[in-house]
C-alpha cells in the first residue's frame, strides 16, 4: 500500500522536526532570565535552593535536557512548576477537550458556511450577494477576537439578555454560542474568500464549460465537477488553522471564562513554568505536523493528478 | 505577474506599474481605503494637537464621561478622567508605527532569505526551507514573550521582535518567485556578463519579485497591528501611561457595561484601520495580478 508507506515515511520525517522544535524551545525558555520560583514575595534563598534541587533545576542544563527527553520518550511531560500538585499531562488532559470541542465546532461551522458563501458569491459574481460576501470576508478577517467577543457580549448579553456574557456551565449550549461564533468568524471569512477565488477560476476551465455544454444542471456541475478542485486551497489553509484553533484561544477562553488550555502557553512562558510551556509547544507543533499530513492526503484525494511521493 | 515572455526583458517594470496604477485608480474600494488610511494617519499625527487635553492629565470633574463637548472631551474620558480622543489617537500613532516598522523589518529579512534560498537552490534551499519549517512549527507568541523578557519591555524592541518573526511567509513567497526567475534568460545573460551571485540576487532577482511582495506587505501591516494590539491586550506590549489601541480596548472591555464608549471608540478606529489596509491589499493584488481574482 503506497499510502500507508507514505504516511509512515512522513511521520518518521516529522520526528527530527519535532525534536528540533523541542530542543530550541527547551533552551530558549531555560536560558531566559528568571525562574519558576521568582514570585512577588521573594522566597528565602535556601527554600529556593531546595525547590531547585527537588525539581532537578540545580543540575547542569545538559543533564536537565537529556532527563527531560528521557521522560518525554516515556510519555511523561513532567510536573507543572506553578500549578502545584498537577502534572502537565493532567492539565492538558483536563483542558484540551474543552478547547478541542470549541475549536471543532468553530472549524466545522467555518468550513460549511465559508464554502457555501464562497460558492454562492462566485456563482453570483458582481451582484449584490457577491459584494455582501466580500464585505463579510473583509470584516471577519479584520476584526480581532478581543473586540468581537466583548462587543457580542455587550449586544446579546448586556443589552438584549439573550445569552450569558461569560461562564462555563458544563458546556451548556448557551455558553458556547458567543465563543464559538467569535472563533469561527475569521476562518469563515478566509475560507469564503479562498473558495470564491478558486471557484471563479474553476468555473472558467474547459471541463466545466463542457459540462455546461452537455446540458447538466448547475447544481450537478457545481457539486460534482467544480467544487472538488476549488476546495484545494481551502485544504492547505486548514492545517495551520485547525492546529491554531484546537490548542485554544487565550483571548476567547479568558474573556468567556472557559477552562481550556488557551492560557497555558502564555502564562507558562511568563511564569517560566518550563514543563508547561514545553508541553504546550509539543501539543501545538505535533498537531500542526499531523494536520499538515492529513491535508496532504486530503489534497491527494481531491486532486487525482497529485501523487503521494515521500 | 502580467509580463509575458515576448516583452522586452530589460524594461518589464514600466508596463507592469503603469497598468497596475491604472487598474488601482479604477478601483473605488481601493481609493476609498487609501483615503481612509491617509485620514487616519493625518488624524493620528495632528489630532492630539487640535484638542486642549493631554493624554495623561486626569480631569477629576469628568470621570468616565460619555462622548460630548464638555471640556472638549469629544470622545469621552476613561475611569481616570483621561481624554479618550487624545489617548486613542496617540495609540493609533503607536499602532501604525509598529505596523510599518515591523513590516519593513520582515520585508528585508524575508526578501534576503527567500531570494537566496530560491536562487541558489539545491542543498542550500533544502536546508533553509527545513529551518523555516521548524521555525513555523513554533508558536509565534512564545518567541515574542521570551524576547520581551530577555530584552525588557521597550516599544522599539516590540517593533523588532514582531518583524523578526513575521518574515516566514514573506520568505516563502519570495523563494517561490525567485525559483521561477532563476531560469529566465536575463539571469543567464547577467551570469554570462560576469555578474557574481550577490550582484545577481540584489540587482536582478530582488527587483523582479517585488510585485507580490508589495501586496503581501500591505496585508502584513494590518496583521502586525492586530498582533501588537493582541500583545498589548495581554499586557505584554505597550506599557502605561502610554496607550496603544490594544491597551485601550483591553481597559474598555473591562468597563463595557458601565462605559461602552471606552470599548467602542478604540475598537472602531482599530477595525477601520485594519479593514482599510486589507481592502487596499486586496485591490493591489487584483491590480498587479489581474489573472487571479
Amino acid at each position: 500500500m503506497p499510502m500507508i508507506r507514505y504516511v509512515l515515511v512522513r511521520l518518521c520525517g516529522a520526528l527530527p522536526t519535532l525534536l528540533a522544535i523541542v530542543t530550541i524551545s527547551f533552551f530558549l525558555i531555560h536560558l531566559a532570565p528568571g525562574g519558576p520560583f521568582d514570585q512577588e514575595q521573594t522566597l528565602p534563598a535556601d527554600v529556593v535552593a531546595n525547590l531547585n534541587a527537588a525539581y532537578g533545576l540545580d543540575r547542569p542544563i545538559w543533564v536537565q535536557y537529556t532527563r527531560y527527553l528521557g521522560d518525554l520518550a516515556r510519555g511523561d511531560f513532567g510536573p507543572s512548576f506553578r500549578y502545584k500538585d498537577f502534572t502537565v499531562t493532567e492539565l492538558i488532559r483536563q483542558g484540551l477537550p474543552v478547547s478541542m470541542t470549541l475549536g471543532a465546532i468553530a472549524i466545522a461551522i467555518a468550513l460549511l458556511a465559508g464554502v457555501a458563501t464562497g460558492v454562492a458569491a462566485a456563482l453570483h459574481r458582481g451582484r449584490l450577494l457577491d459584494h455582501a460576501s466580500i464585505a463579510l470576508a473583509v470584516v471577519g478577517i479584520a476584526i480581532p477576537s478581543f473586540v468581537l467577543l466583548p462587543a457580542l457580549g455587550l449586544l446579546f448579553g448586556v443589552w438584549l439578555h439573550w445569552l450569558p456574557v461569560a461562564g462555563w456551565d458544563r458546556g451548556s449550549i448557551k455558553d458556547l454560542v458567543l465563543p464559538v461564533v467569535t472563533l469561527a468568524l475569521p476562518p469563515l471569512a478566509f475560507i469564503a474568500r479562498l473558495t470564491r477565488g478558486s471557484m471563479l477560476e474553476v468555473l472558467q476551465s474547459h471541463y466545466v464549460r463542457t459540462a455546461f455544454a452537455k446540458g447538466l444542471a448547475l447544481r450537478t456541475i457545481v457539486l460534482r465537477h467544480a467544487l472538488r478542485p476549488a476546495l484545494i486551497p481551502v485544504a492547505s489553509y486548514l492545517a495551520p488553522a485547525i492546529a491554531m484553533i484546537m490548542t485554544g484561544s487565550l483571548v476567547v477562553e479568558t474573556i468567556a471564562g472557559l477552562p481550556g488550555i488557551g492560557r497555558y502557553l502564555v502564562q507558562g512562558a511568563l511564569n517560566r513554568d518550563y514543563t508547561l510551556v514545553l508541553g504546550m509547544v509539543i501539543v501545538y507543533s505535533a498537531l500542526l505536523i499531523l494536520m499538515g499530513l492529513l491535508v496532504d492526503l486530503l489534497i491527494a484525494a481531491l486532486d487525482p493528478r497529485v501523487r503521494l511521493e515521500a | 505577474m502580467i509580463e509575458s515572455a515576448d516583452e522586452d526583458p530589460l524594461a518589464p517594470a514600466a508596463g507592469l506599474w503603469r497598468d497596475a496604477g491604472r487598474r488601482l485608480r479604477g478601483s473605488r474600494a481601493a481609493l476609498l481605503a487609501l483615503g481612509v488610511i491617509a485620514l487616519l494617519v493625518a488624524l493620528a499625527l495632528l489630532g492630539p494637537r487640535l484638542n486642549p487635553n493631554r493624554s495623561d492629565t486626569i480631569d477629576w470633574s469628568c470621570i468616565a464621561m460619555p462622548p460630548g463637548l464638555r471640556h472638549a472631551h469629544w470622545w469621552g474620558t476613561d475611569r481616570l478622567g483621561r481624554d479618550l480622543f487624545v489617548r486613542t489617537l496617540l495609540g493609533t500613532r503607536i499602532s501604525l508605527a509598529v505596523g510599518l516598522i515591523a513590516t519593513a523589518v520582515s520585508l528585508v529579512v524575508g526578501i534576503v532569505y527567500g531570494a537566496i534560498a530560491g536562487f541558489v537552490g539545491g542543498r542550500v534551499d533544502h536546508l533553509m526551507m527545513r529551518v523555516l519549517e521548524i521555525l513555523s512549527g513554533l508558536p509565534l507568541i512564545f518567541f515574542v514573550i521570551l524576547l520581551t523578557v530577555v530584552f525588557g519591555r521597550s516599544v522599539y524592541l516590540l517593533f523588532l521582535s514582531i518583524g523578526a518573526i513575521g518574515w516566514l511567509t514573506m520568505a516563502r513567497i519570495v523563494r517561490g518567485q525567485a525559483m521561477v526567475i532563476r531560469g529566465r534568460e536575463f539571469i543567464e545573460a547577467a551570469t554570462a556578463a560576469g555578474a557574481g551571485p550577490v550582484r545577481i540576487v540584489l540587482r536582478h532577482v530582488v527587483p523582479n519579485v517585488i510585485g507580490p511582495v508589495i501586496v503581501y506587505a500591505t496585508l502584513t501591516v494590518p496583521q502586525i497591528i492586530l498582533f501588537e494590539s493582541f500583545l498589548s491586550f495581554l499586557g505584554l506590549g505597550i506599557q502605561e501611561p502610554q496607550a496603544s489601541l490594544g491597551t485601550l480596548i483591553a481597559s474598555g472591555a473591562a468597563e463595557m457595561e458601565s462605559a461602552p464608549w471606552m470599548l467602542l471608540v478604540p475598537s472602531v478606529i482599530l477595525a477601520t484601520l485594519l479593514i482599510s489596509f486589507n481592502v487596499l491589499g486586496d485591490a493591489l493584488r487584483d491590480s498587479l495580478d489581474p489573472g487571479e481574482l
